[in-house]
């Protein structure tokens, strides 16, 4: 069994055309949806809206974060880069302006000048003096570059044309074939010449900066030039003198973050900036999705308290709702059931009125026939003239007979009507039988059913409403006409129980009761005739009547093989006993079978 | 004999009179209570047969009038078919066993007409 159905009202199951019809003055289902979709919205819509505008404003507000964060990681990391490349400018500046040419000429001193500046600032590599025609005239550090001619390299050109008095490089092989930086400041000498010294920039400074940075994992920040040639190894973005996939930021004096989505379709957050008198570019590039881990954490946590208070609340609502109707649904078959009940006897009451005042009103033409005829049987006795004639005689006698059965009828009728509205009174179980089965043997002869009455004489007189126990004994003689077929049987048998009950069944040979309609056989509204008409509260009102009288009502039945009703009365009834509570099941979750 | 019969249907107590005088019963008919008395004051019978239902005065009042002035009348009731199963009307009829139900049959009320002098 799925889950639905283990929570499923039982009242959705019921059909309202067709057998098994359950009959209610309104349309369940549809208010049943109605409630639940009605509480649904109210409750549900403002969660959702909720929690659609804390989903908006949490994403806005990690977004902005991010952008900040962005923002003040390039800046300072731009700051930093920046000041160490001024440093070094500013430490060779000084270095040209404190000593002359001749001293920087001399290898040793310009030895002891690497020295102290590598002991001091840090981050260079060599020293270089060059004369005003490109020629290295001295050289201190690693490589062996003494003597090397730079006069056509464009650096060495820029500086020479006097283009800047400071230059910084792009990155470049140079003649020791590696990839490096240098910073060249030009001196100009007395007799109008010049000369240029020229440092290399420690690359592997430059690295240290650069990832001195918090950075996580899958960050990566480097510097570019602005033609987008890369000028420091990059963790993802290739190497060094490789030209970068992404686009190239436009020149801007403020530091700027943006989006970008990488050639793999990841979304990435840029950071730039411009780093001033040099042709660097700074790039700071992480992931967004390692940025907006958090946010991804957040957003997970508002969907799942979303989605478990919208299952709670629609489980809460649905199960309240049904509850609610299933009260509904078994109140107003109480009422129905009542309100049925009331114009049912108030209608048998009509028909009983109905019924004596015409028994009444024959009843007078009736005794002034049957006077007038004994009045003429008189004179065809005693006159001499008629009385030898039998014709007329036989005449006579029929036309009295035949007032007489008139007679009977309008008696029936009478006895009734006016048993609808008498409470206690003793009873004779034969007379009440025969009364019922007056109304019906016409029918019986017509379609030759067969009915036995088994009454022995031990079934004592007792004291009971006699217009409920013919109320009972019709509509259960009537429903065992309506189940046989023609030729069929019905007994009728009463029995005595012990010394307090008086027990009579009416079987009927005729096509008997399911076994999934027999609990619910009593249930008022319960009809297998809904089509010809049925209202579902015959037996319904039977058992009440049965239980009113002090007394129950069982059935036994074989599909096909026909059904018996036992109506148990008690033999002694008090007068002022109230009815026992009727104690059938009202309870709409009992299964339907 | 003479008798007093007693009913507001005249269709019915006249041809009932017919019918015992076949009888050699000489019977006398009135139509309400009121003429039934005023026959009494002028008239010897040895017996009334009253109708139980009737206008103004019925046959109950009737049988307290007969009680209070002539003791010595015997009488008996008619009822309307089934009266026996009406419940005031079988209560006021209770412990009395000379009463014969409508339609009549001559002959029952010959034989009763016979017991109610004999008592």
């Amino acid at each position: 069994m799925s889950f639905w159905q283990k929570i499923k009202p039982t009242f959705l199951s019921y059909s309202s055309k067709g057998k098994d019809a359950v009959k209610l003055p309104f349309d369940v289902k549809r208010i049943w949806f109605f409630a639940i979709f009605l509480i649904s919205i109210v409750s549900i819509g403002p969660l959702v809206s909720l929690a659609i505008f804390d989903y908006t404003v949490t994403k806005n507000d990690t977004e902005k974060e991010i952008q900040l964060r962005m923002e003040h990681l390039v800046d300072h990391v731009a700051g930093t880069v920046s000041f160490f490349l001024e440093q070094r400018k500013d430490v060779l500046s000084y270095t040209v302006y404190a000593n002359s040419f001749a001293d920087l000429n001399n290898k040793e001193h310009l030895a002891n000048i690497l020295e102290g500046l590598q002991r001091s600032a840090g981050g260079i590599v060599d020293l270089g003096l060059i004369d005003s025609t490109g020629k290295q005239l001295q050289y201190v550090g690693p490589y062996d570059l003494l003597g090397m001619d730079y006069h056509d390299k464009r650096w060495c050109k820029e500086v020479r044309e006097g283009k800047k008095r400071v230059y910084i490089s792009d990155i470049f092989l140079g003649f020791r074939r590696a990839p490096h930086h240098i910073i060249a400041v030009k001196q100009g000498l007395p007799d109008g010449s010049f000369f240029i010294l020229r440092a290399t920039v420690d690359t592997e400074k430059f690295k240290e900066l650069l990832s001195l940075m918090n950075i996580r994992e899958t960050g990566d920040s480097f510097l570019i030039n602005h033609k987008g040639i890369l000028q420091t190894p990059t963790l993802r973005h290739g190497v060094a003198m490789d030209k970068i996939k992404l686009s190239i930021p436009a020149e801007s004096s403020s530091l700027k973050v943006s989006e970008e989505i990488c050639e793999h379709g990841d979304k990435l957050v840029v950071g730039w900036a411009y780093i001033q008198d040099s042709p660097y570019i700074l790039m700071v590039i992480q992931k967004k999705k390692d940025l907006i881990k958090t946010w991804l954490t957040t957003r997970w946590i508002i969907l799942g308290i979303l989605s478990a208070g919208i299952f709670v609340m629609l489980f809460v609502i649905i199960h309240v709702a049904s509850y609610l109707i299933n009260i509904i649904c078994k109140e107003s078959q109480k009422t129905m059931m009542v309100l049925n009940e009331v114009e049912h006897s108030s209608k048998m009451a009509s028909i009983g009125r109905l019924a004596a005042g015409v028994a009444h009103e024959v009843n007078n033409p009736l005794a002034i026939i049957y006077e007038k005829a004994g009045l003429m049987k008189d004179l065809f006795t005693y006159k001499e003239e008629y009385s030898h004639d039998p014709k007329l005689m036989g005449l006579i006698d029929s036309v009295l007979t035949s007032v007489e059965r008139c007679a009977g009828i309008t008696k029936r009728l009478l006895s009734f009507s006016r048993n609808l509205d008498i409470t206690v009174q003793t009873v004779n179980m034969h007379a009440a039988v025969k009364d019922v089965l007056g109304f019906l043997h016409k029918e019986a002869e017509y379609r030759s059913i067969i009915v036995n009455i088994d009454i022995p004489k031990d079934i004592p007189d007792f004291k009971t409403d006699r217009g409920k126990l013919q109320q009972i004994l019709v509509n259960l003689t009537n429903n065992a006409f309506a189940a046989v077929e023609d030729e069929g049987h019905i007994d009728i048998k009463a029995r005595r129980q012990n010394n307090e009950n008086i027990m009579i069944s009416i079987t009927d040979d005729g096509c008997g009761i399911p076994p999934k309609n027999i609990k619910r056989i009593f249930d008022p509204f319960f009809s297998t005739k809904t089509e010809s008409g049925g209202t579902g509260l015959g037996l319904s009102i039977i058992y009440g009547l049965a239980l009113e009288l002090g007394g129950k009502i069982e059935v036994e039945s074989k599909e096909g093989k026909g059904a018996t009703f036992t109506v148990t009365l008690p033999l002694e009834r008090g007068e002022n006993e109230s009815p026992p509570t009727d104690e059938r099941s009202w309870d709409l979750e009992e299964p339907i079978q | 004999m003479k008798v007093l019969l007693v009913d507001d249907e005249k269709e019915i107590v006249s041809t009932l009179a017919e019918r015992l005088s076949f009888r050699g019963i000489e019977a006398v008919w009135v139509t309400s209570g009121e003429e039934a008395l005023k026959k009494l004051e002028t008239e010897q019978f040895d017996l009334a047969i009253l109708d139980v239902k009737m206008p103004k005065m019925n046959g109950l009042r009737l049988e307290k009038k007969i009680k209070e002035n002539y003791q010595d009348l015997k009488y008996m009731f008619l009822t309307a078919r089934g009266a026996d199963e009406d419940p005031e009307l079988a209560s006021n009829l209770a412990g009395k066993e000379n009463y014969l139900s409508k339609p009549i049959k001559i002959d029952k009320l010959l034989n009763k007409i016979n017991e109610v002098l004999n008592l």
